[in-house]
């Protein structure tokens, strides 16, 4: 019997060291830009999260238009529902598609392991905005084909009837505005989406607008987040607000995303903190239930630097070649066209990434209250997710917040005070093993 | 009896002895054939044994000693830190007191299960029926489960409604706070488990030989003592199984929660708590460490039990 036991390890240890032995071979290489259209030539296959999109066909009329320039190149597109997870265990193989969406999960450093680079980041911030977010020694290896910036969406009418007309510009501004909501209307004045938990890592993206810090990355690599007036410590404690004053849905455990546009769209629900992106949504689902698209509104975080509002502008996935592509010219020629041509970014109303184009129409109340774009400098980015790793934070995943709200409605034991100071003690300990 | 044979094969053999020669031993090739045969049959089953089973527990084991993010083709070997770090860090362990609510829902999950399947073993109408009805539940996917229940315990959902049918109106979030949603988790867990636990003794109480309940009726035993001393030792190693299985399940919960909650309000499981590692933090050596440890946990409690309740065999006359 035992001997037995002994053999099938063997053999799993055996086949256990053929398995492990895999290795990114070609480095750094580089996705070069075609020359002449007409010449390119290869089936590519690009991985995306748009499910949606890919089913509805849209996808394919962006490849039927992308034809017309590229007629030799055929695009094959593959929707990945859980992305992060599939992708990253699709990158143990060389077999990742010919385009892909970098995810979360590459650190910096193997991007050039991983990708062909896009060129130097020299040449391409004369055109593109977000390059530093994917630059690796100088080189780009990856490029959004549109920008977000964070933002709470707000049901106009409802806000109205409260009797709000101008943006909050305090925390506590806003706070009263959500009581007015609660005590003039029946709708839930702020909802979290606890349940799903991604929508609460939107206030990550507090961090920046603030304090009109385009430096705010670099704080958190080398600072306390959870700090007496850092930026993440002032979005934490208004989340905390919102849901102690009884401000928010009634019971967050069961709350449901997708129900939460319409829900919104019929003003059942005030307010919830998201990004540029949701706008779109939010609006169909408006249309869908015959409400006015124009009742959603859009408006940023409650703070002032200077008497004026602050809003991050930053990448959605960036787009990259895979080092193992056959087709790195045809990869590269998509990459340029749905960034530059496709209109995707306007489909999405989105911000364009290219620096010298306009902002979108929805963020025209942003122009016209004076709002300060600001673009991060993302050059401690890779530091900032390795101590949130290490640290096990996880200021980019639902957790944390979860247990925030748990605590601000008396679920968990334990104080907001107890919670900040738990978190920045992990913080701070891992900035220093990671920090060598 | 047993010593006729023999004899018979003497006599048998004394006239014949000097005329048929001694069976020779098979040729060494049939030999080798006959002892290799019975492996050819195993090949595709301990190939897929191997592979599926045995590599990657091999594999998990080998990234437990290595700081791997998951991803990246560079890994160190780090030796026995991430053990070290799994056994100081006290807040990894705390997750086992939720095992508690699942653990105490199997003793409710085990006696209702043992309640029905003694039921319905006996001539009761519409028996077939609800042997159906009970199975059911075990036969829909777990993450069906895990979203219809979601709904059913909505403030307002159908868990609500149904109170108010009976006049109980509550303002209950089930899922709000940490006591109540780990008692609706392991609720759920008992509805969809139950039905496995029923068959299992269901088919333990059938094999019992019918003939015995007759002779305990003749004896004047009523339902109570026919259950207490035919059908209980009568399936004692069954049951002794399904608590191995329900201590076992009840460490390493994933699904329910995991769909459900996500392991938000004080609902998380030790294996939610690996798959964050793993997939949240990017630590795989951690995560498979931490995989490790509870697979040596669970061997430990298994052995444990087998040691208190040995398998004895049953003997019913």
């Amino acid at each position: 019997m035992y001997r037995r036991t002994v053999l099938a390890i063997a053999a799993g240890a055996l086949l256990l060291s053929a398995c492990t032995g895999t290795g990114g071979s070609s480095k750094g290489a580089d996705a070069e830009a075609p020359d002449d259209p007409a010449q390119v030539s290869g089936t590519i296959k690009v991985l995306t999260v748009r499910t949606d999109l890919v089913q509805d066909g849209t996808m394919d009329r962006y490849a039927a238009e992308f034809n017309k320039t590229y007629p030799k190149v055929e695009v094959e597109f593959e929707a990945l529902t859980n992305y992060e997870a599939e992708v990253k265990i699709r990158m143990n193989t060389e077999n990742y598609g010919d385009v892909l969406l970098i995810p979360a999960v590459i650190k910096k450093s193997d991007y050039p392991k991983f990708f062909a680079s896009l060129g130097t980041q020299e040449e391409r911030s004369k055109k593109y905005r977000f390059t530093d977010y994917t630059t690796v020694d100088g080189k780009v290896y990856g490029q959004s084909p549109v920008g977000v910036a964070p933002g709470f969406l707000y049901n106009k009418k409802v806000w109205r009837q409260a009797g709000i007309t101008d943006w909050p510009t305090t925390p506590a501004e806003f706070l009263t505005a959500l009581k007015a909501i609660k005590s003039k209307t029946d709708a839930v004045p702020y909802y979290t989406n606890f349940a799903a938990g991604w929508p609460l890592t939107s206030w990550t993206y507090v961090n920046g607008s603030v304090h009109c810090d385009a430096e705010a990355t670099t704080k958190l690599a080398e600072g306390d987040p959870w700090a007496q007036d850092a930026d993440l410590r002032v979005g934490d404690t208004l989340l905390h607000d919102i849901v102690k004053q009884g401000l928010a849905e009634k019971d967050p455990a069961t709350t449901n995303w997708e129900e939460s546009k319409p829900r919104m769209a019929k003003g059942e629900i005030a307010t919830q903190w998201l990004g540029t992106w949701a706008i779109v949504q939010f609006q169909d689902a408006a249309k869908k239930a015959g409400e006015n698209p124009d009742d959603i509104g859009f408006m940023p975080f409650p703070a002032q630097a200077d008497g004026t509002f602050c809003a991050v502008v930053a990448p959605d996935y960036n787009q990259a070649v895979n080092v193992h592509s056959k087709h790195k010219e045809a990869a590269r020629a998509w990459i340029d066209w749905f960034t530059d041509k496709s209109g995707y970014d306007k489909d999405n109303l989105a911000i364009s990434p290219l620096q010298d184009a306009p902002l979108p129409e929805v963020l025209k109340p942003y122009e016209d209250a004076g709002v300060k774009l600001i673009d991060l400098d993302d050059a401690k980015g890779a530091q900032v997710k390795l101590i949130d790793n290490e640290s096990e934070a996880g200021i980019y995943a639902p957790e944390y917040r979860q247990k925030l709200v748990d605590v601000a409605r008396g679920a968990t034991e334990g104080s907001l005070d107890d919670l900040f100071a738990d978190l920045s003690k992990r913080w701070t300990e891992a900035q220093k093993s990671v920090g060598s | 009896m047993t010593d006729t044979t023999p004899k018979a094969a003497v006599r048998a053999g004394a006239g014949a002895a000097h005329l048929a020669p001694v069976p020779a031993r098979a040729p060494r090739r049939a030999r080798l054939w006959r002892g290799v045969t019975p492996w050819l049959f195993l090949i595709a089953p301990l190939a897929l044994l191997i592979i599926f089973t045995y590599a990657p527990i091999a594999n998990m084991v080998a990234y437990s000693f290595t700081d791997w993010d998951g991803v990246s083709p560079e890994l160190n070997y780090t030796g026995a830190e991430n053990y070290a770090e799994i056994f100081t860090r006290e807040d990894l362990f705390r997750v086992f007191f939720v095992s508690g609510y699942y653990l105490a829902a199997s003793v409710v999950q085990i006696a209702a299960a043992l309640y029905f399947a003694t039921i319905l073993s006996f001539n009761v109408r519409f028996r077939n029926f609800f042997k159906g009805v009970l199975f059911f539940p075990y036969l829909i996917n777990g993450v069906a489960i895990g979203f219809v229940f979601l709904y059913f315990f909505q403030d307002g959902g159908t868990l609500d409604s149904i109170l108010s049918l009976f006049g109980v109106t509550t303002d209950h979030a089930w899922l709000g706070t940490s006591t109540s949603a780990n008692v609706s988790l392991a609720g759920v867990s008992v509805w969809r488990y139950m039905g496995l636990n029923f068959v299992l003794f269901l088919g333990a109480i059938q094999s019992i030989p019918g003939e015995l309940y007759e002779a305990a009726e003749l004896d004047g035993a009523n339902r109570w003592h026919q259950f207490r001393y035919i059908i209980a030792p009568g399936i004692k190693p069954v049951l002794s199984l399904t608590v191995i299985l329900s201590i076992s399940g009840s460490l390493s919960v994933f699904e329910i929660p995991y769909i459900m909650t996500g392991g938000a309000t004080g609902t998380e499981t030790f294996v939610i708590q690996t798959v964050n590692l793993a997939f949240r933090f990017n630590k795989t050596g951690l995560a498979s460490a931490a995989a490790v440890v509870l697979l040596l946990i669970i061997l430990a409690v298994t052995w444990v039990q087998r040691r208190l309740v040995p398998d004895d065999k049953v003997d019913l006359v």
